[in-house]
């Protein structure tokens, strides 16, 4: 939007007191999310923020929008049904590793399938937060928490892998501590049309502290992050010199400027979606960095889009009243 | 020679086709069905199928049959004993045989007594041939898939297809007997098959056959003649339960001017309402296929949200999961309409069989104090006025409400007067209008009479503000935590529920006002019960009978009736769940009547048990 807004940011904030632990990385999303809105949108009474539960979920309770603090796993359910009743809202999920995951898996594949045209923002911190510190369907293989005091025994979903084998259409990874990226984010599920997955790395600092410290420690980070942007190639590395190609099928870390110059490197291509799944693979793999930002990005027809076509085909059939419809098939006088 | 054919005239006659799941006994009992009603008798009818789509052929398990009680007087219930059984194999007999009447009338397809079937349906002998049945019953063996083989000649069909069309044969034969038109018939074969030529002439000749058959055979001797029932004046069409309620549904909308939007999940014997209503997009009703049944009512609420009509339907089962959304849609008191079509239960229990096991888990089946208006149809046209009352409560109260009917309501049909929309009761909606006030939307603030709250949707400019399932302070709408304001809420939405009483009309008492015993019915028991007391009364029997349709609240006068009588007994499909409700309200000794057979209880059952407890 060229045009000043004309919302600002308090006028995204509620008179509720926020209630997350102090240090919580939930207050950097609500802040950008709050700080971003006045930009992309003009009528805030048309945005509806819907969560379930958990400590991400009380999100909707901060953004003075309105907003449905549902059950736990089912807020995609109420922001399908909120959707199909009014096309029009812009409507945003939010939701955690065990409200997205765990208990409601089933509805988050089900969103991503369908492609309503609603924007989901999962906090993942890789831990049970309002339940006290049990492991999540992301957490890493062997977590001890109170429920696994030996280790977990489970494997981890990779979030964006999940959302791409929904057939997402729009998957995006970013973190709290980033804030200019998270924005960035947050502007880019607004402009696409269809279901838009932003996994959001954030730092439980009761139950799970610096479970992304090497993603966000000043002197790491550089070298474990990689900023994806469309048509630029994966370069990443505090001097800019690593980078990644293709070895066959598989995908391999190099150091360019010896072997490998810039031109070797993959360009990152949005609408691919063989890329995609390859960077969604890079999570937790210890030789890969960490992709940031839009890994697939490709439009296709929505479930509103298309119901509302049918609904206005059905609208050409000869019109009947309720009398019509009460007195249609064979009858009878009775005198 | 013409042979020589006595006509006798009945009151009532109740058949039954019975036959393997392929055999389309459904589709012949549902044809005779129409054109009974075209006749312009009274009817009731109850279809009857196995849970497996296609059972093995010729198995016990694989039958599948139709009943249907017709009548030139008014008949409340599908009959008990039928008059008359086709039996189209052996299965079918062995299943059925008992409940004919002695003496009645028995036709079967000789042609499907192959050893192999015998063999399947437990007989060592043929029935047929070792003269078993000829001394209880009016027998008729027809090779019916003789005559098909025969009338279908020269048409360019698979055997296999021509052997299908024996249901129409033994169709034929029955409107033979009974007197009727074949019209109606074939003009729905012309309809139903338009690009398939040869199917409409195949089963039209296999129609003709069975007809042609009962004229010619010598066997038949006696044509019954069930005159024109004399039934209140009024337009009249057939009307299954299923239908009803999604007329229900329509006529919500229309008279709203609301849309609706409806979210369900495939489940037997409820599916048929999802079919129906996402056909009716031109009235702008939405239906939404959803992933699970959690989803459904999800997805239901939240357009509700959105200033939509929610309704989803489900049987037991689905109900069970729907739970914990319930409770949602209660506390932030949004109007979302659940249908329960009753099945037999617990867990997957009988999905095609009937039951009325589910009253505890409407009016109890969710966590903390939950209470949910609960209403029940009675009969099957009654689902379109209990389903358009459904959605008018709760929109009026802000409410989720739940409506029962059940396998048999939802299958079984009946004729129905049409009523006329502008008859109907006014359903007004108001929304929450736009604001440029600097104060805070309050979503809990109230209307004094009927302590519904307020309506804001979203896309209305200044209301904006959130609802969710943790406890919100009244008025304000703000998240609470403080005691007295949760116990006032918990008092608040009970109240709100039994404000709905003032909606509810007088009681009606059908038979004595004062009396010995009163016959206390709810839901689909209706039939059963006002027969057994029109029965009673005419033995001279002090009786009375109310049907009940609103079980939470229950109707205000409810209470002052039930002492009129020195005794209650209440039939029903369960182990006593109306009766232990009744029980706990009134303090009264009532006295249940429970038989749970997938099936409605019999009006004789009731008179026996009626009789024994004033007679002693």
């Amino acid at each position: 939007m060229s045009e000043k807004p004309t919302l600002k940011k308090s006028d995204f904030q509620s008179d509720q007191a926020i209630r997350w632990c102090p240090g919580c990385g939930d207050y950097a999303i609500l802040a950008q999310t709050q700080k971003v809105f006045p930009e992309i949108t003009e009528k805030k009474e048309d945005t509806v923020f819907i969560s379930g539960i958990g400590c991400s979920s009380r999100f909707p309770y901060y953004m003075n929008t309105y907003g449905f603090h549902t059950i736990h796993g089912r807020a995609p359910t109420v922001a399908s049904g909120l959707k199909l009743a009014n096309p029009d809202l812009s409507v945003w999920l939010v939701t955690g590793d065990g409200d997205g995951f765990s208990i409601g898996g089933n509805h988050l594949i089900h969103l991503l399938r369908r492609n309503v045209n609603i924007n989901v923002m999962l906090f993942n911190n890789r831990i049970y937060g309002l339940t006290k510190g049990q492991y999540s369907p992301t957490s890493e293989l062997g977590k001890v928490t109170y429920s696994t005091p030996m280790g977990s025994l489970d494997y981890p979903f990779k979030p964006t892998q999940l959302a791409l084998g929904s057939q997402g259409s729009f998957v995006a990874k970013t973190i709290d501590k980033e804030l200019k990226h998270l924005q960035s984010m947050i502007r880019r599920a607004n402009d696409h049309n269809g279901t838009s997955f932003i996994e959001i790395y954030q730092n439980c600092n009761i139950f799970n502290d610096g479970a992304f410290g090497n993603l966000t420690d000043r002197d790491t980070k550089a070298d474990q992050l990689l900023y994806l942007e469309n048509g630029e190639p994966m370069i990443f590395g505090n001097d800019k010199n690593k980078g990644i190609i293709l070895d066959g099928t598989r995908p391999k870390v190099v150091e360019i400027g010896k072997k490998y110059s810039i031109e070797d490197i993959l360009v990152h291509d949005e609408t691919d979606s063989l890329l995609a799944n390859m960077l969604s693979n890079f999570t937790a793999e210890p030789d890969f960095p960490e992709p940031l930002g839009v890994i697939y990005c490709s439009e296709r027809p929505t479930y509103d889009d298309m119901m509302n076509e049918q609904m206005l085909k059905a609208k050409e059939q000869p019109s009947q009243t309720l009398d019509d419809m009460l007195n249609a098939g064979d009858t009878w006088q009775v005198k | 020679m013409a042979k020589k054919v006595n006509k006798e005239t009945l009151d009532n006659v109740t058949i039954r086709f019975a036959g393997d799941s392929g055999d389309g006994m459904q589709l012949s009992g549902g044809r005779f069905t129409q054109t009974a009603a075209i006749v312009g008798n009274d009817l009731s009818t109850l279809p009857d199928f196995p849970a497996e789509i296609r059972a093995p052929a010729g198995s016990l398990a694989g039958v599948s049959s139709f009943q249907i009680h017709f009548s030139s007087q008014e008949i409340h219930t599908p009959g008990e004993q039928p008059d008359v059984l086709v039996a189209m194999n052996p299965a079918a007999l062995k299943v059925h045989l008992s409940d004919l009447k002695s003496g009645g009338t028995l036709i079967v397809n000789k042609n499907a007594f192959t050893p192999k079937n015998l063999k399947l349906a437990g007989y060592e002998t043929d029935p047929t041939e070792d003269g078993t049945l000829e001394d209880y019953y009016q027998s008729h063996f027809i090779e019916m898939s003789k005559l098909v083989k025969n009338a279908c000649e020269g048409i360019d069909l698979s055997p296999k297809l021509v052997e299908r069309t024996k249901n129409l044969c033994a169709l034929g034969v029955l409107f033979w007997i009974y007197d009727r038109p074949l019209e109606p018939t074939i003009d729905w074969l012309k309809s139903k098959f338009k690009s398939k030529p040869e199917i409409i002439k195949a089963n039209t000749n296999a129609l003709n056959a069975g007809y042609n058959y009962g004229d010619t055979a010598e066997l038949f001797t006696t044509r019954y003649v069930v005159e024109k029932a004399k039934l209140p004046a009024g337009k009249y069409r057939n009307m299954n339960g299923t239908l009803a309620t999604c007329l229900g549904l329509l006529a919500a909308v229309e008279k709203s001017k609301m849309s609706l939007t409806f979210a369900g999940y495939p489940i037997t014997p409820a599916s048929n309402i999802l079919h129906t209503l996402s056909n009716w997009k031109k009235f702008g009703i939405k239906t939404f296929q959803a992933e699970d049944e959690i989803a459904g009512i999800g997805a239901a609420l939240g357009a509700a949200f959105g200033g939509s009509l929610g309704v989803t339907a489900s049987s037991g089962p689905g109900i069970a999961l729907k739970g914990e959304f319930l409770g949602l849609t209660l506390i932030t008191e949004l109007p979302v309409v659940v249908i329960n079509v009753q099945r037999g239960g617990p867990s997957t229990g009988l999905p095609t069989k009937t039951e009325q096991s589910d009253l505890f888990q409407a009016v109890y089946g969710r966590n903390g104090d939950a209470p949910t208006p609960v209403i029940a149809a009675t009969t099957p046209g009654d689902c379109f006025f209990t389903t358009y009352e459904a959605c008018r409560i709760a929109v009026k109260y802000m409410t989720p409400i739940i409506v029962l009917t059940d396998g048999y309501l939802a299958n079984g049909s009946e004729p129905w007067m049409i009523p006329n929309s502008k008859d109907l009761n006014d359903f007004e909606v108001t929304f929450e209008k736009e604001s440029e006030s600097e104060d805070k939307h309050q979503p809990y603030k109230r209307n004094k009479d009927t302590l519904a709250r307020n309506w804001a949707i979203p896309g209305t400019k200044g209301l904006e503000h959130r609802i969710g399932g943790i406890e919100k302070e009244n008025v304000s709408g703000n998240v609470s935590y403080d005691s007295d304001n949760h116990e006032l809420m918990t008092h608040i939405r009970a109240q709100k529920v039994a404000n709905i009483a003032n909606e509810i009309p007088p009681t009606e008492v059908f038979g004595k006002k004062k009396g010995d015993l009163l016959i206390l019915s709810w839901g689909s028991t209706h039939g059963s019960c006002k027969v057994a007391t029109e029965q009673l009364l005419e033995d001279k029997y002090k009786v009375g009978h109310v049907s009940l349709k609103w079980i939470n609240p229950f109707p205000s006068d409810l209470g002052k009736i039930l002492l009129n009588y020195k005794k209650v007994i209440i039939p029903e499909i369960n182990r006593g769940q109306l009766c232990y409700l009744i029980r706990a309200q009134y303090l009264i000794d009532a006295i249940g009547l429970n038989e749970i057979k997938g099936k409605p209880i019999g009006a004789s059952t009731i008179v026996k048990k009626c009789k024994e407890i004033i007679d002693e």
